[in-house]
């Protein structure tokens, strides 16, 4: 009886070298404000320079969304005093945005397609850091990521449920990720957002009293903290009270949201055109160019994999959520020589040791071409897809290539018929009772003798051919 | 030494007849003696002055030298210098020693030039009398009992009693023109983003421009040679070509069309000046030009045009001094609103204050329109006015400010009544044309200044005007008295 | 216009600056004279006037994607404040 209104603002970091505004690094993790230039402190007297790259980008990004590309963009000072906002104002982009009205497509859970409304797509310079251990009960403020590039990208309120909301991060995520515009690195806050969440009565047409749940850094953290943040305004209205607007912090220890005090006060932004940046002009010419240079998209690729490697939709799905990972089976195919089992391996194989190590495709211990080398061992039938797998967790420990180990190992699949009929011979006589039974008809004993050369062989004997040269001997 | 021009000063020091540093003690002499009744300086770097002399004499002794290599300057305190206290004339600045030079530092200092020392501006460049300035009123060399003008009030006093041959100024509204106009000497403000703005501390960003003050349009002309030019630091630069500024001096003006609005000449010009202004006019007719009547029709809007956008500019622009980086902190702020409110409350001073909060309040919901943008809208039509008359005419003049150079004290109670002494000099700002300021006579021995304005880029055209002007008569030359 | 000592301390609130009390009524003067001048605006119709934020008809120069500053740490933190392990120092700050 409830229904959940949604809207997403994401801050997507754009991947530049330097800040937006001035030639200061943007790499992560430096020495506090040993990365804040005379620019990024805000010093008297200094001027914002406008990166190229940054303009590219989110150009990039406003086309592959298939929205409007301003001819005419203008940066605006959105004025407020904060520690970590050096100059008392950050220069935003306010009435005149780069990139205005797309569409993102989301599957929901029955397999159904949502449009999800972008309304717009901003540029603007990331603020500091506060730091508040141990400093006399001082605050310390880290300039480092001040002036940053960000692209905010704020969705219409289209989303209806914590899910949906998820899969249109996601949607966004792997966008940015696969357009090469943001690295997607959610833990250093690249990709982070805020959700302006609120709750009506199914059918009723007006929105219900906002709270926007400010800088979640993680997928899972969306869906919790708009759930418990719908539970919360509903127990609210239910309990005969009102929703206040205001801006509320999402605890993930404590699994709860609560207000910020810092930013309870009504601001006044004082938004104006700022008189030290002209307005930037793009010219047909410049978005087409930029349009022959797009990466191929995700949902492209998605129908590539399926149609060139003959995918199935789920596993083609699975390959293209990110386009390290699309890249990576690519690669594989490419160095295997064999899609279907590229697939299985990326899908299965490591995904699963990525998984239980909690780490990216392109922290993987393997590359795609080392891992090429052992999947030809197993085409070529030097080893059993069994043993690759052990091969597989040999190589990821770092002992080496494919053939290395299944040399030093000893891992060479038995293909010699002398050598497997030997095995065999030795194992009928050794078992008459299951010859007898076998011959009598009953044909799962045959597993039976598969399982007993397998393990005289140490699994290194080729099943095909034990199959083969067993129904031969055991023949009555 | 210190009655001679720069182009006398620059072949001084080429011939050999004294070197940069005997003259860079000259005028260090001078300041020490004669700046204590102006107070028209509020740093001097002996020292690195003197340093720098030495290097420009090895520089003449190379055959590096260039024309203004070993010239002294006085630099207004608004541009920052590394190493040295860039006050900006406010409390807020007082301990504010700059991390970086301003790019027109860099370029005087390429030009090698020898920097005297800072001097002194309304606080933040908000004034029309120097009397806003943290570091006390300067003087009028012409009468001690007035004011300068401002906000370049101490380069114009500084120039004006030959304590430094030339000196650099900003122009938002007029700061460079009326100050110029006071104290009797020449003054260009150059067209919007001629002159780069990084390192000059901001007051309001789409009008502020620094340009030369001097004590005839050939020093000018020199100095501008030196400071313009395009900068990437500055996305507001333009990256156009500078022209040799003393190439065109002594071309003929014969022809010129100069426009006279009537609007400088109307209810609130003093009658003196009225009379001063109307014999320059006759004079430049007599050098072969002539005069058109034009009419400005929106120009009774400039002040409340100017005052909005120049003011909602600079409150957001003094938002960073907070106290956290750099500048003013209060004792033992409570807590982070007390820390910013007291910083800068104690910080900047009454005049500065009230145009923090004035253009707050332009700029605040709901009042947005009434005040910023109606104000953008009006700048539209002010610039359409000039753009139109500069299809009929080469150049505009008339008076820079509306009288001599008023008593200290006399309008410092009432900032409206300051405001109205920048009615001739800020539309050219609001449109980002170049404008001069040259003197042309005297009412009650206090100085009247002839304001010439140009089209776009007219730099050089404006100096040949100027210069003309000067060949023909002796105003610029003249010298208050006790600082001959 | 003319603006009333509470209007005059909720702007002097939002510009981030502390006004003596006994300062308020010279300033709620000062202000309501200078709002005065600038209501003269109001006298012109500027219906359909585009608003002109720049006095330069020109487009925004985009910079190189280059990284050309260095670690000044040392020296910008030399005229601020209150530094402490290359942090800079404020009174709490209560999220």
């Amino acid at each position: 009886m409830w229904e959940v209104v949604i809207g997403l603002e994401i801050h997507a970091q754009l991947a530049t070298e330097s800040k937006i505004f001035s030639g200061a690094s943007t790499a992560y993790g430096a020495a506090p404000n040993t990365q804040a230039c005379a620019v990024d402190l805000g010093l008297p007297g200094v001027l914002p320079v406008l990166n190229k790259e940054v303009v590219r980008m989110a150009a990039s990004f406003g086309l592959a969304i298939g929205a409007n590309v301003s001819r005419r963009s203008v940066f605006a000072r959105k004025n407020y005093f904060y520690p970590d906002l050096p100059k008392g104002y950050q220069i935003s982009q306010f009435e005149l945005p780069i990139v205005e009205r797309g569409n993102i497509d989301i599957e929901l859970e029955d397999g159904a397609i949502k449009s999800i409304g972008v309304t717009r797509a901003h540029l603007e310079e990331d603020a500091g850091k506060s730091l508040h251990e141990d400093f006399q009960g001082m605050t310390g403020i880290d300039l480092n990521r001040a002036g940053t590039p960000l692209l905010e990208i704020v969705s219409e309120p289209d989303m209806r449920s914590a899910k949906e909301a998820v899969a249109y991060m996601k949607k966004i995520h792997s966008l940015v990720t696969y357009l090469g515009i943001c690295d997607g690195n959610m833990q250093e806050g690249s990709f982070r957002c805020d959700a302006n969440v609120s709750v009506r009565p199914q059918g009723q047409q007006e929105f219900g009293t906002r709270a926007e749940l400010k800088n979640i850094n993680s997928f899972r953290f969306v869906e919790r903290a708009i759930n418990i943040e719908v539970e919360r305004q509903i127990d609210i209205i239910e309990g005969g009270g009102e929703i206040v607007q205001e801006t509320r912090l999402y605890d993930a220890d404590k699994n709860e949201t609560r207000s910020m005090r810092s930013k309870e006060e009504a601001n006044d932004y004082r938004y104006f055109p700022d008189p030290d940046l002209l307005p930037v002009e793009l010219t047909d010419a410049y978005l087409r160019g930029i349009e022959a240079t797009l990466p191929e998209l995700p949902e492209q690729k998605k129908a590539r994999f399926i149609t060139d490697y003959s995918l199935k939709q789920g596993d083609a799905d699975v390959l293209t959520a990110s386009r390290a990972l699309a890249d990576f089976f690519e690669s594989l195919v490419e160095a295997s020589g064999d899609a279907k089992l590229a697939a299985n391996w990326v899908i299965g194989s490591v995904a699963s040791m990525l998984n239980k190590e909690n780490l990216d495709i392109t922290d993987s211990k393997i590359s795609a071409e080392q891992l090429g080398g052992l999947l030809q061992r197993v085409i070529d039938n030097t080893i059993s897809g069994k043993i690759a797998k052990d091969v597989f967790e040999a190589m990821w420990q770092g002992e080496g290539s494919a053939d290395a180990i299944i040399e030093s190992r000893g891992l060479k699949q038995i293909t010699d018929s002398g050598a497997i009929e030997k095995i065999i011979d030795d194992i009928i006589a050794a078992n008459p009772d299951q010859v007898e039974q076998f011959r009598a008809g009953k044909d799962k004993v045959l597993g039976f003798f598969v399982g007993q050369v397998m393990k005289a062989s140490a699994g290194k004997a080729n099943p095909g051919q034990v199959n083969q040269l067993l129904k031969q001997k055991l023949a009555p | 030494m210190h009655d001679k021009n720069v182009a006398e000063l620059s072949a001084g020091l080429k011939n050999g007849d004294f070197s940069s540093e005997e003259l860079t003690r000259v005028y260090l002499n001078r300041i020490e003696s004669l700046d204590k009744d102006l107070n028209s300086f509020i740093s001097v770097t002996a020292e690195q002055a003197l340093a720098a002399a030495r290097i420009a004499d090895q520089q003449y002794k190379s055959g590096t030298a260039g024309p203004l290599t070993g010239i002294p300057i006085a630099q207004k305190d608004i541009f920052c210098i590394q190493g040295v206290r860039t006050s900006c004339g406010s409390k807020m600045l007082a301990n504010f020693i700059a991390p970086y030079d301003a790019t027109v530092v860099t370029r005087l200092n390429e030009a090698g030039m020898v920097m005297l020392g800072k001097t002194n501006m309304d606080e933040f460049a908000m004034g029309s009398s120097n009397e806003n300035s943290f570091y006390g009123a300067v003087k009028n060399p012409w009468d001690l009992l007035a004011v300068p003008g401002g906000s370049s009030g101490g380069s114009a006093s500084a120039v004006a009693a030959q304590l430094a041959p030339v000196a650099t100024g900003t122009d938002t509204g007029g700061s460079i023109r009326q100050p110029a106009s006071l104290c009797g000497i020449t003054g260009l403000k150059p067209t919007y983003g001629r002159v780069s703005r990084y390192g000059m501390i901001a007051f309001a960003s789409s009008l502020d421009q620094g340009g030369p003050m001097a004590r005839s349009a050939e020093d000018a002309a020199m100095l501008l040679n030196a400071m313009a030019g395009f900068d990437h630091h500055d996305s507001t630069s333009v990256d156009r070509e500078v022209p040799d500024y003393t190439g065109n001096l002594d071309q003929s003006i014969e022809g010129l069309r100069i426009g006279i609005p009537a609007e400088f000449f109307a209810e609130g010009l003093d009658d003196g000046v009225a009379s001063v202004i109307q014999a320059a006019l006759q004079e430049y007719e007599k050098m072969g030009a002539s005069l058109v009547d034009i009419s400005l029709p929106n120009s009774g809007l400039s002040i409340p045009t100017y005052y909005v956008v120049a003011m909602a500019e600079c409150s957001s622009n003094l938002s960073r001094f907070d106290g956290v980086r750099f500048g003013h902190r209060c004792e033992d702020p409570v807590d982070l609103e007390d820390l910013y409110k007291r910083s800068r409350g104690e910080g900047f001073g009454a005049e500065v204050k009230r145009r923090i909060m004035i253009g707050t309040y332009a700029l605040s919901a709901g009042y947005y329109d009434a005040y910023y943008l109606k104000a953008q809208q009006l700048r539209h039509l002010i610039s359409d006015d000039y753009k139109k008359a500069f299809e009929q005419v080469d150049v505009i003049m008339g008076p820079t400010a509306p009288s001599v150079a008023f008593d200290i004290g006399e309008k410092s109670d009432d900032p409206v009544s300051m405001y109205l002494s920048d009615i001739y000099t800020i539309a050219v700002n609001l449109a980002g044309l170049p404008g001069m300021s040259i003197p042309a006579g005297f009412v009650d021995n206090r100085p009247v200044g002839l304001q010439i304005i140009g089209n776009y880029f007219d730099e050089s055209r404006l100096l040949n005007i100027a210069h003309q002007f000067q060949c023909e008569t002796n105003w610029h030359k003249q010298v208050p008295p006790g600082y001959e | 216009m003319s603006l009333d000592a509470d209007e005059v301390a909720r702007i002097a609130h939002l510009a981030g600056l502390a006004i003596d009390e006994a300062d308020i009524p010279e300033y709620t003067t000062n202000l309501s004279n200078i709002l005065e001048l600038v209501e003269q605006m109001s006298s012109v119709d500027t219906a359909g006037i585009e608003p002109m934020a720049h006095p330069l008809e020109l487009p925004q120069r985009l910079r190189e994607d280059k990284v050309t500053e260095t670690d000044q740490r040392e020296l910008f933190q030399k005229c601020a404040p209150k530094v402490e392990r290359g942090l800079y120092l404020v009174p709490q700050v209560i999220e």
